[in-house]
């Protein structure tokens, strides 16, 4: 008559790990689908390479640590690593390297850690660093929007700033030249809409929480937009920076990695404050296509720092 | 969203109001658990073979149990172990004639002459105790706020979990008796006022007590409406939900001038003043899709759950889980032989689409939402590293005794761990653990002594041959 007894809880909310994973890969799909658009659909079959080599390398690691692979292989969490590296790199990166950047990411990055929720680094951003100090060529040339999708390519708008102040040429001339559109990157401004709108979805659905997004943006706006006050010859303004690169996909996608974030309120703050300020310095410093990556891998390093003075206050605890 | 940490649940408190406030007939076999809910044994003062009367005492209050008083007139069978709330505990079985014959002596109680001693005496004689579930004996708390000087008296019908009705049972059909029940209390424990608690879901309550209150005419008296947030019905989310201040972490709540009383409990002191009755029955609400038609039970203390079931029609088919309080916190029961105690506000019968199964545990993806909802203010994920390690400092740092044990984090956790069951086992290790100490330190301790004991003994010894020896000398000396 009565089934065996259970511990309480006896109801749960059942929104689960391979939910979470299926709704964050729901919200990639405008921001592939511009992509597509925009370089082609190879980027689909670049993204299937990642995907099939995620699953390969996971149920690999997954045996080699004698571990059941079913529940984690329907996780769905490699292939979220795999979709966001795919988006991070040129859709023009040879099917081969992307198989090598995502094995990097699941085999070394996850798995070496301990596998699902143990990484410290985000295994996409693991696996898209080791592509661009090995191939940096193949990494920094990305196709020019309009153009038959492997015919022209060119560096990025990010890259074309950076390079061009140096060799001192004008804001208005470098804003002119083929690799920009109306605020952004030509094309990157689209991309970066729609990594937005699937980064609005994820906070509508409560997949993600809003410091990190937050603070990753006003990270990178507000040095951007102070630095542009005081030179404005010699840094981009706001709105270039929040639409250019992998900003957005960065903010909702990328830095909300619960895994390797800091886990509490305020911490979530600091951390997503610092991968949008060491973004930006890294930009109109650093000698990379974008910040996005090494920020967040950074920052990763600085998580159980941030998360050890970010406890919050315990209730019916004084405050300090 | 609510500014206030926990879950906003789908209410299933509907159904049980589609049936008037049952009253269950006096049970054939009371069986009287000694531990009525708070986790400690009443005093048995009773033998097999004695008789009793409806409010004898047949058992004494001590530390956290109240006393205890028969339900029914008959013959005490046997005192014994028997499948309790609890799993199993040592229970009276009283076996009724049928006559339901009052104890002599039970009468109205003119409250308003008696002092606050003489009420809190009263209060305590008639076994009141906390009916939302914690069964804390009533009268060593209102003397404790006495005591310290609290001056508000918080009445709590919040009933936060979403299957529990019996307290808004309870406010629709006697709010005038918890308004009587509160004003007793006022005048045992000298707080200066009082406010009702009630959640936001339940208009028909707080309208019948408000109707309660104006008539009444008493300005020491008022409600407050809250949203329904599971678990603001907890102590302490309840008394910082109402007043703002937080119950010290080391400490109770007339720390910070509140007592705390469920408004059951104060319709159990209305009746003892009114009737001079003490508690015997209270009010069980029998819900959950495995039941045939759900109600609130007006029920003896001691009838067999299973009584209760067959008032409101029945099982309704095969596969139930019982499970004694609610949803979130109620412990599953393997028997349905268990008897209503003075703590146990809920029956659910749930079947399984009621309790749709947990997955499978995956690891922590440290998300976060567990510290989203938390009462306490706790970070369970990181709490459950520290559990998981058995790092006792970690989970002193991160506030394990704060932890209410009220599930808000399990219920949203995506990857389905059992957080409290783990915070639960943590802190039975941290006793365990504390005990082992103690006992330790106490053979140390008792080691040292006996060391000591012996050392002087032999010194004593020693000093005794020494003179004797002497002594031998001297007579030597002298003799010769």
């Amino acid at each position: 008559m009565t089934s065996p007894t259970t511990s309480p809880p006896h109801i749960v909310a059942g929104f689960t790990v391979p939910r979470v994973m299926f709704q964050v890969l729901l919200a990639l799909v405008p921001v592939a689908a511009v992509q597509a658009y925009l370089h082609g659909p190879r980027l689909l079959w670049l993204i299937a390479v990642a995907g099939a080599t995620a699953l390969a390398c996971e149920a690999l690691a997954l045996r080699l640590r004698q571990r059941s692979a079913g529940p984690h292989l329907r996780d769905g969490s490699v292939l979220v690593t795999a979709a966001l590296l795919v988006l991070a790199v040129p859709p023009t990166l040879p099917w081969w390297l992307v198989a090598f950047g995502t094995a990097v990411a699941v085999l070394i990055a996850k798995h070496a850690y301990g596998g699902l929720g143990q990484n410290p680094f985000n295994p996409a951003m693991v696996g898209y660093a080791v592509l661009l100090v090995s191939f940096p060529l193949d990494m920094t040339s990305w196709p020019t929007p309009g153009a038959e999708w492997d015919a022209v390519t060119g560096a990025t708008a990010l890259d074309t700033l950076r390079t061009s102040l140096r060799q001192s040429y004008t804001m208005q001339e470098i804003f002119a030249g083929p690799a920009f559109g109306h605020v952004g990157g030509a094309g990157s401004e689209w991309i970066n809409g729609g990594a937005l709108a699937g980064g609005l979805y994820l906070l509508a659905r409560r997949v993600i929480r809003w410091q990190i997004p937050v603070a990753v943006l006003a990270g990178i706006a507000v040095p951007a937009m102070l630095a542009h006050g005081l030179d404005p010859g010699a840094h981009a303004g706001t709105a270039f920076h929040l639409a250019s690169g992998a900003t957005m996909l960065g903010a909702f996608f990328i830095a909300t990695d619960p895994v390797s974030a800091a886990t509490t309120d305020r911490g979530r703050l600091i951390y997503g404050a610092g991968i949008g300020m060491l973004t930006w310095i890294i930009r109109s410093w650093g000698g990379f296509p974008d910040g996005v990556a090494f920020a967040v891998l950074i920052m990763n390093l600085a998580v159980p720092l941030i998360d050890r003075y970010t406890v919050p206050r315990i209730y019916g605890h004084p405050r300090k | 969203m609510s500014r206030h940490r926990g879950l906003q649940l789908e209410s299933h408190k509907a159904q049980p109001f589609e049936q008037p406030l049952l009253v269950a007939p006096p049970p054939r076999v009371a069986t009287m658990a000694l531990d009525q809910g708070s986790g400690e044994e009443a005093e048995a003062v009773v033998e097999p073979g004695h008789s009793v009367r409806v409010g004898t005492v047949i058992a004494l209050g001590r530390g956290a149990a109240a006393g205890l008083h028969s339900p029914v007139s008959g013959i005490v069978r046997d005192i014994g172990l028997r499948p309790t709330v609890r799993g199993t505990g040592r229970c009276i079985v009283i076996e009724s004639d049928g006559h339901d014959e009052r104890e002599a002596g039970m009468a109205p109680l003119d409250w308003r002459a008696k002092d606050s001693t003489a009420l809190l005496e009263c209060i305590g004689a008639a076994g009141v105790a906390g009916l939302g579930g914690a069964a804390f004996p009533t009268a060593a708390k209102l003397e404790l706020a006495r005591s310290t000087g609290a001056e508000l008296l918080l009445l709590n019908g919040a009933e936060c979990e979403p299957w529990i009705c019996c307290d808004d049972a309870l406010l629709r059909e006697q709010s005038a008796a918890v308004v009587l029940g509160a004003q007793v209390m006022l005048a045992a424990c000298g707080a200066r006022h009082c406010i009702i608690a009630v959640e936001d879901d339940k208009p028909q309550a707080i309208a019948s007590l408000e109707s309660a209150l104006s008539s009444a005419g008493d300005a020491r008296l008022e409600v407050t409406v809250l949203p329904a947030v599971f678990p603001l019905g907890a102590e302490g989310p309840l008394v910082a939900a109402v007043t703002g201040r937080e119950v010290p972490h080391d400490g109770l709540p007339p720390q910070v001038g509140v007592v705390c009383q469920n408004v059951g409990t104060a319709a159990a002191v209305a009746r003892l003043v009114c009737e001079g009755l003490p508690v015997v029955s209270r009010i069980v609400t029998v819900t959950g899709s495995g039941i045939l038609r759900p109600a609130n039970v007006q029920a003896h203390i001691g009838t067999p759950l299973a009584d209760l079931v067959a008032a409101c029609g029945g099982y309704l088919g095969s596969q139930h889980t019982l499970i004694a309080g609610g949803s979130l916190t109620g412990r599953a029961l393997t028997s349905d032989a268990v008897p209503v105690t003075k703590g146990l506000n809920c029956l659910l019968v749930a079947t399984p689409a009621d309790l749709p199964a947990r997955g499978a545990e995956m690891p922590c993806i440290r998300c976060g939402d567990c510290a989203g909802v938390c009462p306490a203010g706790l970070l369970p994920q990181q709490l459950h590293v520290a559990a998981q390690a058995d790092d006792a400092a970690a989970l002193t740092r991160f506030g394990l005794a704060a932890c209410i044990e009220c599930g808000c984090c399990d219920y949203v956790c995506p990857s389905a761990i059992p957080l409290t069951a783990r915070f639960r086992a943590a802190r039975e290790r941290q006793q365990l653990r504390e005990r082992e100490r103690r006992r330790a330190t106490d053979a140390r301790a008792r080691h040292e002594r006996h060391q000591r004991r012996l050392h002087e003994q032999a010194a004593a010894e020693r000093q005794a041959f020494d003179e004797a020896r002497r002594r031998a000398r001297d007579v030597d000396q002298t003799g010769d």
